[in-house]
């Protein structure tokens, strides 16, 4: 600190003598700064103590706690933050140009290192130790990670997952999108809005929507759940469907289709939208039925829009938690990469086996992370 | 000039082909000869999307005994047998003892609440919706119009971490927390939701605020202003329909949230948030639908909300950034 101190003091007295600013006033301007910075170190760490005296404090009213809640947090750190960026600014020009890319980007990357890239060394770090974080056991962990059955029988839903999850939202998203761009306009945003929506919704409630349509009451009772009414209206047993270890999987599956669907069919929607009239008009003059052009013309065209959408949409299959999680909490032949990571690390408490399936799960989206990019690289050497 | 070109030129590919069509989701289909075919499986496939919720929501206004006698479809042929009630909803925000509930309530369900749940939710949605907006837009601002050395390798960083899985940090964030004693408070989850959201708000802001054109920027430095200033006076003016579109994403990722929650808030009874308290009514009251469905279109209400009222720039901002890790 000092040294540094010492090595901006030349041109700090430089531009005072350029711009003629008196002595007094880089002085004070001295003060003002340490005033505020104290202030604002107090205001954080008061609003940091005040939050957890608040959050304890159960007796308060709600609407109180909720109010004083906001005001502390977003209100305190806001304000303190802001304090500091204009202390910074009662100092001379040069010393200011060097401290305030770190009060920029400092803190958002000071956080992203505590939450996500130390944490990410840590766990691979993790990986190679016992239940409690302990002692090294080297590979073990991996080998239960591929040994241990149900792990395998996590490869395995996965894959389907991916398979009929990844497949199904964007062949069904395409299918949706070629439809709507023959029908006007408003009929068309309807329908889009209508299977969007439940991607505004969370997974808990989506999945409680499904275990709903899947319900089971045992033959003779009148069936509540949509499926079994169904079913049986045709003829056939009420099925238990969530314990089928024959049918959970998809039925699980139908209910990731059904949330996610929405994001492929806008882009694919839109995508289609910039596909040259030409070139449709041309092959139609050259007798392509529809089928045809569609898939010689429209899906070639749309390669790299597909394909940016499949990276979107198998991240999120890989990591499919909260459906699982809900409606049948892996259970039955159900688990799946990401609910074995939670099994094993908030019910069993093992860490080790915890971590390693979180490195297979990183080792696994890196296809997709090198895919990504690889594009920023070749849009950031054009720097 | 310059500099305006190179920003938009860090747009990935990925992000301004979504964009350049984005733009386009609401123009007028081309003009094709209408095809009935298309109409009626169209018709047919929205209405099988629309079916579950349908059921939900009706099962959710339906008396306990009329929900687990009769399929809700039923109301359909014998309107009569349908028997709508708000019971159900009285019941799950805690106020089965009310004079205005008309049936029977069992004696187990009169502990049931999700309303402290639905105020913790927002408790946890607002702060971790305007953190990373703050953080994200003032860094993005630092690494389009600030120089400093190392900039294009943070810039870097931020875009690859984008997309490693939030669980990575789970654990060894959680015993950070442990240690300076904020475990299963709201400030856990802030801190974390923030981290986890600040790679995509990041790069959200920084392709709309290094577009911003440099003759604003300049004009305002030879006036002397700090850049701190033109930021607050300039930049957060001008960014507004940025920050909308990213706070619509995060506010419903923070609220539909449940591994975060669950992590980070445990089953601390006094602060869970209402994917937590849904998934506990679940596991406890699994077959009583009457309350699983009203709890659920509670969770869902200011989701639909946000959804219809601010459709455009939601699907925007997805198709904009649709990777979160």
């Amino acid at each position: 600190m000092l040294g540094k101190n010492k090595k901006w003091k030349d041109p700090m007295f430089t531009s005072r003598l350029d711009e003629s600013q008196p002595r007094a006033s880089t002085f004070m301007r001295w003060m003002i700064f340490a005033v505020m910075v104290v202030t604002s170190l107090l205001l954080a760490y008061g609003s940091w103590q005040g939050l957890k005296y608040i959050q304890n404090y159960q007796q308060l009213p709600l609407l109180i706690r909720l109010i004083s809640v906001l005001c502390l947090g977003v209100g305190g750190f806001s304000l303190s933050f802001f304090l500091l960026v204009r202390a910074v600014e009662q100092l001379p020009e040069n010393i200011q140009n060097r401290i305030t890319p770190v009060l920029f980007i400092g803190p958002t990357i000071a956080l992203l290192f505590w939450i996500l890239v130390i944490p990410l060394f840590r766990t691979i770090w993790m990986s190679f130790l016992d239940a409690k974080g302990v002692d090294w056991v080297g590979l073990k962990n991996y080998i239960f990670v591929f040994t241990d059955s149900s792990m395998l029988n996590s490869f395995r839903n996965n894959l389907l997952w991916l398979l009929l999850g990844s497949g199904g939202c964007i062949l069904l998203g395409l299918l949706i999108a070629f439809l709507t761009d023959h029908t006007n306009s408003r009929f068309s945003s309807i329908i889009q809005s209508l299977i969007f929506m439940p991607m505004a919704i969370s997974m808990v409630g989506a999945s409680i929507i499904w275990r709903f349509v899947y319900a089971f009451v045992p033959a003779g009772y009148e069936q509540i759940g949509l499926l079994n009414a169904i079913l049986v209206q045709w003829g056939g047993q009420p099925q238990a469907f969530l314990m089928d270890r024959g049918v959970n999987n998809i039925l699980l599956i139908i209910v990731f289709v059904w949330m996610q669907t929405g994001l492929p069919l806008v882009i694919f929607s839109a995508a289609i939208k910039t596909i040259p009239e030409e070139i449709i008009e041309a092959s139609r003059m050259d007798g392509a039925n529809e089928w045809q052009i569609v898939t010689q013309i429209s899906i070639p065209y749309l390669r790299n829009t597909i394909l940016a959408v499949a990276t979107i949409v198998i991240v999120l299959t890989l990591k499919v938690f909260d459906v699982v999680y809900v409606m049948t909490g892996g259970n039955y032949g159900t688990e799946t990469i990401a609910n074995q990571f939670y099994f094993e690390m908030f019910r069993k408490f093992n860490y080790g086996h915890g971590s390693a399936i979180v490195v297979l799960l990183v080792v696994l989206i890196l296809p997709v992370v090198a895919y990504n990019l690889r594009r920023y690289q070749e849009t950031l050497e054009l720097k | 000039m310059m500099k305006n070109q190179d920003g938009s030129s860090m747009e990935t590919a990925v992000s301004s082909v979504f964009l350049s069509q984005a733009s386009g989701i609401f123009r007028k289909t081309r003009k094709n000869l209408p095809r009935i075919g298309n109409y009626c499986l169209l018709t047919f496939i929205a209405i099988v999307w629309a079916i579950p919720t349908l059921g939900l929501l009706v099962s959710s206004f339906r008396a306990a005994d009329a929900v687990s006698e009769s399929g809700w479809w039923t109301i359909l042929q014998n309107p009569n047998g349908a028997r709508l009630t708000l019971d159900n909803y009285l019941i799950v925000t805690g106020n089965g003892n009310s004079p205005l509930v008309q049936g029977q309530v069992a004696f187990d369900e009169k502990g049931i609440d999700v309303l402290q749940p639905f105020f913790n939710s927002i408790m946890v949605v607002i702060p971790a919706t305007i953190f990373p907006i703050l953080l994200a837009a003032i860094a993005a601002y630092g690494f389009s119009w600030m120089n400093f050395p190392g900039r294009k390798y943070l810039f870097f960083l931020v875009l690859a971490i984008q997309v490693v899985p939030l669980q990575v940090a789970l654990i060894p964030v959680l015993r950070d927390f442990y240690h300076i004693g904020i475990n299963n408070t709201f400030l856990a989850v802030w801190i974390a939701h923030t981290g986890f959201a600040l790679p995509v708000a990041t790069y959200l802001m920084f392709n709309y605020i290094s577009g911003i054109p440099k003759e604003f920027i300049e004009a305002a430095k030879i006036d002397g202003a700090s850049h701190f200033s033109i930021f607050l006076n300039i930049v957060v003016p001008m960014s507004v329909p940025a920050f909308a579109s990213f706070a619509i994403l995060q506010f419903l990722w923070v609220w539909n949230d449940l591994l975060v929650a669950l992590v980070f808030l445990g089953f601390n009874k006094s602060a869970i948030v209402l994917t937590q308290a849904l998934v506990s009514l679940s596991g406890t009251y699994g077959n009583r639908w009457h309350l699983l469905t009203a709890g659920a279109f509670i969770s869902m209400i200011i989701p639909l909300v946000i959804f219809f009222s601010l459709q455009r720039y939601f699907i925007r901002g997805l198709v904009s950034g649709g990777i979160k890790g």
